[in-house]
């Protein structure tokens, strides 16, 4: 049977288009025709609320890597991706490995408990954890004394030392749910004749994870890792809510610093889209550029 | 089919015993932040910060009056429902005939639309923004829900047609086949064979829109930035925070409003949470 002419192909698949249509109208809008104009209003002097604009090509991007507030948000973005991704990939292993026991009664509970975070709204997470950490009489600073493992409250998010691993543990509390049951699908995996086996053969403990479990458990490991890194770094909705940035930038990730610039300015200054643009575009290459590598990595670590 | 190791023997009953008693210590810890704003919320202000107890002296319900009424939390309820339910249709709808398609049919051009799909999936959020907010104003529905709901069914639901394509390739050849014997066309073939297959990834695709809609911050704060009026629940909270700052038993009472239907939802269908979540990975 020979190939038919393409304009026949099409004409065949008329249906498939008109399915698809709707669907890519969407995405169109919402995220092709966004990635493409922020590449076009990076090279723009203008504050977005007005027609003005003036094409100035490349200086946002010079006044950007010359700003030092932008390099001070783009390295804490990824202090916290490398703050938080490794408890989080760890500590969700160990709780998925307990739980995917089944003689453990009280299982499906402790996984409900855990996953509850994870469905409550980030924001408000944020809100209230601004309570819970409160240097007045906060939940946090209360246990503690009461405790007696401090003498004075602390205020752990006025403090320049202490608001960045706070907010990192909030951030871990919240999602750890998601990375438990990515790694209880990844243990499911294992065939039941595997632990069988091993265990006649008398491998047990930690012999049993290392030789056999993890490599079978491997390549979803570095599917986990690459779900995660890119989840810390898009953490806009806990910090905005908890400290907006602070205290004097000390928690201002790299989107909090595109808001701030586009949409929150100090008083008197305009707001400068076509600036917070080219930071975002800066800041989306550098994300691609992880994920790309990584990408890589799997595709290595796959081969092997 | 689940699989277990059980390297807990049932005969150790000291180590199963320990082990209980751990993780119930640890249960509580873990969720003591949730149950301490829902216990915030019947407090008085001053009861709140007065001790690490949950119970209240008694049960304030004027903070949900003041919350719903006063702060507007109401109305941001209504918004809220609102784009959650319509962006669950169209999310459904869209992705539903995009994943059936591209998971039964080849045709010329298909490889090209996965891959510019493919690689959208990991673009963040604040790099889209701000043309999304420019685009509702030069469209004029930046003012209503619509663009908020337009802008909220937008966001890359890559995951949701793979598991669509994922379920409808998956699906027998010959009930197809059935279907044109009785003359059914495309459309029909679609609506009344496939379609009512698919429902276990319907309620998948459903809830974790719910989730996405119900929780965003970033596009709702943005939108609406000038536009009180059609402010989300998290939106309004945040707001409350910073107009009534010391109304902490109101905002307490806000939270709750905003966070318990979802927790209601999650333990209801939490089967079709987890299948949502592990899809991810498991694709």
């Amino acid at each position: 049977m020979h190939k038919k002419p393409l304009s026949k192909q099409i004409y065949d698949a008329r249906w498939c288009y008109l399915f698809v249509l709707p669907c890519s109208i969407l995405t169109g809008m919402f995220v092709i025709y966004p990635i493409g104009m922020s590449w076009y209003f990076s090279l723009l002097d203008w504050s977005g609320f007005t027609k003005e604009a003036k094409f100035i090509g490349l200086q946002n991007y010079y006044e950007a890597v010359n700003d030092e507030f932008f390099w001070d948000a783009f390295i804490r973005s990824f202090i916290f991706m490398f703050g938080t991704v490794p408890i989080k990939i760890v500590l969700g292993f160990i709780i998925a490995v307990f739980l995917n026991n089944q003689v453990l009664k009280l299982a499906p509970f402790f996984r409900t408990v855990i996953f509850m975070p994870v469905v409550t709204a980030i924001a408000i997470i944020g809100i209230v954890m601004t309570f819970v950490f409160s240097p007045f009489n906060g939940p946090a600073n209360k246990f503690l004394m009461s405790t007696n493992l401090t003498s004075a409250p602390i205020d752990f998010l006025g403090n320049p030392d202490t608001v960045l691993p706070t907010v990192m543990g909030v951030y871990v509390w919240k999602w750890l749910g998601i990375t438990m049951m990515y790694w209880l699908a990844a243990l499911q995996t294992v065939p039941q004749d595997v632990y069988d086996a091993a265990k006649i053969d008398g491998a047990e403990g930690y012999r049993l994870w290392i030789h056999i479990i993890l490599p079978i458990v491997l390549p979803f490991a570095i599917v986990i890792i690459l779900v995660e890194a890119v989840g810390a770094l898009n953490v806009f909705p806990l910090i905005e809510t908890m400290t907006a940035g602070g205290p004097f930038f000390s928690s201002e990730v790299m989107e909090i610093y595109i808001f701030r610039t586009a949409f929150v300015t100090d008083s008197g200054t305009m707001p400068r889209l076509g600036y917070a643009c080219a930071a975002g575009v800066f800041w989306g290459v550098a994300v691609l550029f992880i994920t790309v590598l990584q990408g890589l990595w799997m595709r290595k670590t796959r081969r092997i | 089919m689940s699989r277990y190791l059980n390297f807990i023997a049932e005969k150790n009953q000291v180590k199963y015993l320990i082990i209980t008693i751990a993780f119930i210590i640890f249960s509580f810890f873990w969720i003591y932040p949730l149950l301490w704003v829902l216990s915030a919320s019947f407090k008085t202000d001053f009861e709140i910060w007065g001790g690490l107890g949950l119970i209240p002296d008694r049960l304030v319900w004027e903070n949900f009056e003041r919350a719903w009424f006063g702060a507007n939390m109401g109305r941001y309820f209504f918004n809220t429902l609102i784009i959650t339910v319509v962006s669950v249709i169209i999310v459904v709808v869209t992705t539903g005939m995009f994943g059936y398609v591209i998971g039964r049919y080849s045709f010329p051009g298909k490889k090209i639309l996965i891959g510019i799909l493919i690689s959208t999936i990991f673009i963040p959020q604040g790099y889209t923004i701000i043309p999304v907010f420019d685009l509702l104003n030069n469209l004029n529905i930046s003012k209503n829900l619509i663009g908020l709901t337009l802008a909220t069914a937008g966001h890359t639901p890559v995951i949701y047609i793979l598991l669509f394509a994922g379920y409808f390739s998956r699906v027998p050849v010959e009930l197809e086949e059935a279907a044109k014997m009785d003359g059914a066309g495309f459309v029909r073939t679609f609506i009344s064979i496939m379609l009512p297959l698919t429902k276990p990834v319907v309620a998948t695709v459903s809830i974790l829109q719910v989730l996405h809609a119900w929780n965003d911050f970033l596009l709702p704060v943005v939108i609406t930035l000038g536009n009180p009026d059609i402010r989300t629940l998290s939106v309004g909270v945040y707001a409350f925070k910073g107009e009534y700052f010391v109304d902490w038993s109101g905002m307490a009472a806000a939270s709750v409003i905003t966070i318990l239907p979802i927790i209601i939802l999650f333990l209801f269908m939490q089967k079709y949470f987890v299948e949502g979540v592990q899809g991810a990975v498991k694709g």
